[in-house]
């Protein structure tokens, strides 16, 4: 796993990647500190941090895209997949690899609250919990792109995917408010989504029978629970989104809590997107 | 050293690799071939790790790739069909990096790592990005990126491609130094190169194996392609009559002769059997000087063509199915 970790994050710096992106986030910093805190004279950190939090958006894909996607290109997961090295290793090493190319960053934020308190009077507490869950956020994120990246030789799909990807998970809780809440609309929005599932099921297994099939025991299951208790129902779709929504945990630490569940949330998602690569890379070898 | 037993590999309702069995001995360097789609990179990546197999084991030193797959592949280097280099990486630091994956000790790692470069004359370029590089260099790091820590067991998918003449000598050389204390099985569409470095032959075709011996029984033992060519001043008539009168006293065999005329030269070609023709006792290259020298009528070349490798591998192809096709412009009579 060493090995594989250290020439992931040499490569970051070998090109353009790591830098852009380190210059890139420490700009934006530079920009909402310069605005809320020196400009404005907020003594709240925590803006700045939940605006920078906005611009994973681009970084993220960046920072993905060629994780798996290029080994696969270049077929250096020939080289990979022959050496003494378990899946396990080998997709830890790249993920602690990015881990560190997101921390850098983050060092920055974590040096201004001490500075900016000089002069005023930060809530140091909410500061660091909310550069903790930005950096939380920046894993998970990453985790996603990571699997999006095993799931394709080309680059340039593995971002855009993965854009698309961040993008719905920053808007789901501001657009699901167009849906409407009572039992019945939550019920049509169930079996869409149970639907879509079953499609990206078909495509990524090719198996005609077993999409269909889950795909009629999921119907069926939600079509019985909806006969059974109607009133559940009620909100449902709201409820399950903003619970989803990874932006919306990482909002409660920006408000000044300590989310516990946010945390444990953040890690069940880094270590289910993580496994689901294993698992992607694992078939690879399969097919 | 490598077993494999039962080996089959579908890519969805294709079969890549059908029901194949062979052994691989300690010390010797196999040689893989097979015509182009026959399942000779499948059947490496399989033994590699790379690729699981539908059904059958492959068991490299004892230990099974399936099953104690750490094992297995720390006592195999590969080199697939291309190799699997870290462009933005150089030569240093990509050897040494594959030496660290490949779990040998930090303090041995500079001196491995050196070796393999010298082995495959790099060091001239050790500090060289790899992107940077030829083939050819590309290809030498790829091979040593295989031999680095001094697996058991070397796999070389096409190790000679891209290379120019000397360094395919260069690296033959290599592979043949290799033999001393490494097992290796190399894939190559170059039969003079199989034929010159390997001590056995392994051909499949379609995904099945159809030939494991040593290239010269191979040779031999289907060496229908002999021929001897014989070159005379005289014209074909005479030719001809001389020959009749060697297959009535000689051979029982009726000869089939082919010839070529031009100005006062005539030369002809006779499928020559080793068994048939030398081993009984008597060799018929003698009946034939013999022949034309009573009659005062002088051989200018005779020359026994060997079957070569290519024939055999033809023939062996082209029996199993596959599309193949010998071409002769020469008249028969």
């Amino acid at each position: 796993m060493k090995a594989i970790f250290k020439r992931e994050l040499t490569s970051y710096f070998n090109n353009m990647t790591g830098y852009i992106f380190t210059a890139f986030t420490v700009f934006i910093i530079g920009i909402y500190v310069m605005y809320y805190c020196l400009k404005n004279g907020y003594p709240y950190f925590e803006y700045v941090v939940s605006n920078v939090e906005f611009f994973y958006l681009m970084t993220i894909p960046v920072l993905t895209m060629k994780v798996v996607a290029e080994d696969k290109k270049q077929r250096t997961d020939q080289l990979l997949y022959s050496l003494p090295l378990s899946m396990k290793q080998i997709v830890l090493g790249k993920f602690f690899a990015m881990a560190v190319v997101l921390f850098l960053p983050v060092i920055e934020l974590l040096i201004l609250p001490p500075i900016l308190n000089i002069y005023g009077d930060i809530a140091l507490g909410t500061a660091y919990s909310s550069i903790f869950a930005y950096y939380m956020l920046g894993l998970a994120l990453t985790a996603i792109g990571l699997f999006i990246s095993s799931l394709t030789d080309n680059q340039l799909a593995a971002a855009s995917i993965t854009f698309v990807i961040v993008l719905a998970s920053y808007l789901m809780t501001g657009l699901s408010s167009y849906i409407p809440g009572d039992s019945f609309s939550s019920y049509i929005s169930f079996a869409v989504i149970i639907l879509l599932a079953c499609i990206v099921i078909w495509f990524m297994t090719k198996s005609k029978a077993a999409s269909l099939i889950i795909f009629g025991v999921a119907e069926a299951c939600l079509l019985l629970f909806y006969a059974i208790k109607k009133t559940a129902f009620e909100g449902l779709i709201h409820k399950v989104i903003s619970g989803i929504s990874l932006f919306d945990k990482a909002d409660n630490f920006f408000n000044g809590i300590f989310d516990l569940t946010g945390v444990v949330y953040f890690l069940s998602v880094i270590v289910l997107f993580i496994f689901l690569t294993i698992q992607s890379m694992e078939k690879r070898r399969w097919s | 050293m490598i077993q494999v037993l039962h080996l089959k590999k579908m890519y969805g309702n294709k079969t890549a690799v059908d029901d194949l069995s062979f052994n691989v001995e300690k010390n010797q360097i196999y040689g893989f071939l097979g015509p182009n789609g026959a399942g000779k990179s499948t059947t490496m990546n399989i033994i590699t790790g790379c690729l699981s197999a539908t059904e059958g084991t492959v068991s490299i030193g004892g230990y099974d790739i399936f099953e104690e797959p750490f094992k297995a592949k720390s006592l195999i280097g590969y080199l697939p069909e291309q190799p699997p280099l870290y462009m933005d990486m150089t030569v240093k630091e990509y050897l040494s990096f594959v030496a660290e994956a490949k779990k040998i000790k930090r303090v041995s790692i500079p001196s491995a790592v050196d070796s393999v470069m010298k082995k495959t004359s790099l060091l001239n370029v050790q500090n060289r990005l790899i992107k940077n590089l030829s083939k050819g260099y590309k290809q030498r790091v790829g091979i040593a990126g295989a031999i680095l820590g001094n697996p058991p067991v070397v796999i070389l998918d096409e190790p000679t491609v891209g290379l120019d003449p000397k360094q395919i000598i260069e690296i033959r050389s290599l592979i043949r130094s290799l033999k001393e204390n490494h097992t290796v099985i190399l894939s190559s569409h170059i039969l003079a190169e199989v034929n010159e470095v390997c001590d056995r032959i392994l051909i499949i075709s379609g995904g099945k194996l159809i030939a494991d011996d040593t290239p010269e029984n191979l040779t031999s033992k289907l060496a229908n392609g002999s021929e001897l060519n014989v070159s005379v001043r005289a014209d074909i008539s005479t030719v001809k009559s001389v020959m009749d009168d060697l297959q009535s006293t000689v051979s029982s065999k009726p000869l089939t002769v082919t010839f070529n005329s031009t100005d006062e030269i005539s030369s002809f070609t006779i499928p020559f059997q080793d068994e048939d023709n030398t081993l009984k006792g008597h060799d018929i290259r003698d009946d034939i000087f013999n022949a034309f020298s009573k009659k005062n009528i002088s051989i200018l070349e005779m020359n026994l063509k060997k079957a070569t490798l290519e024939q055999v591998f033809l023939e062996l192809t082209s029996a199993s199915g596959e599309e193949w096709e010998v071409i002769t412009d020469e008249s028969h009579f």
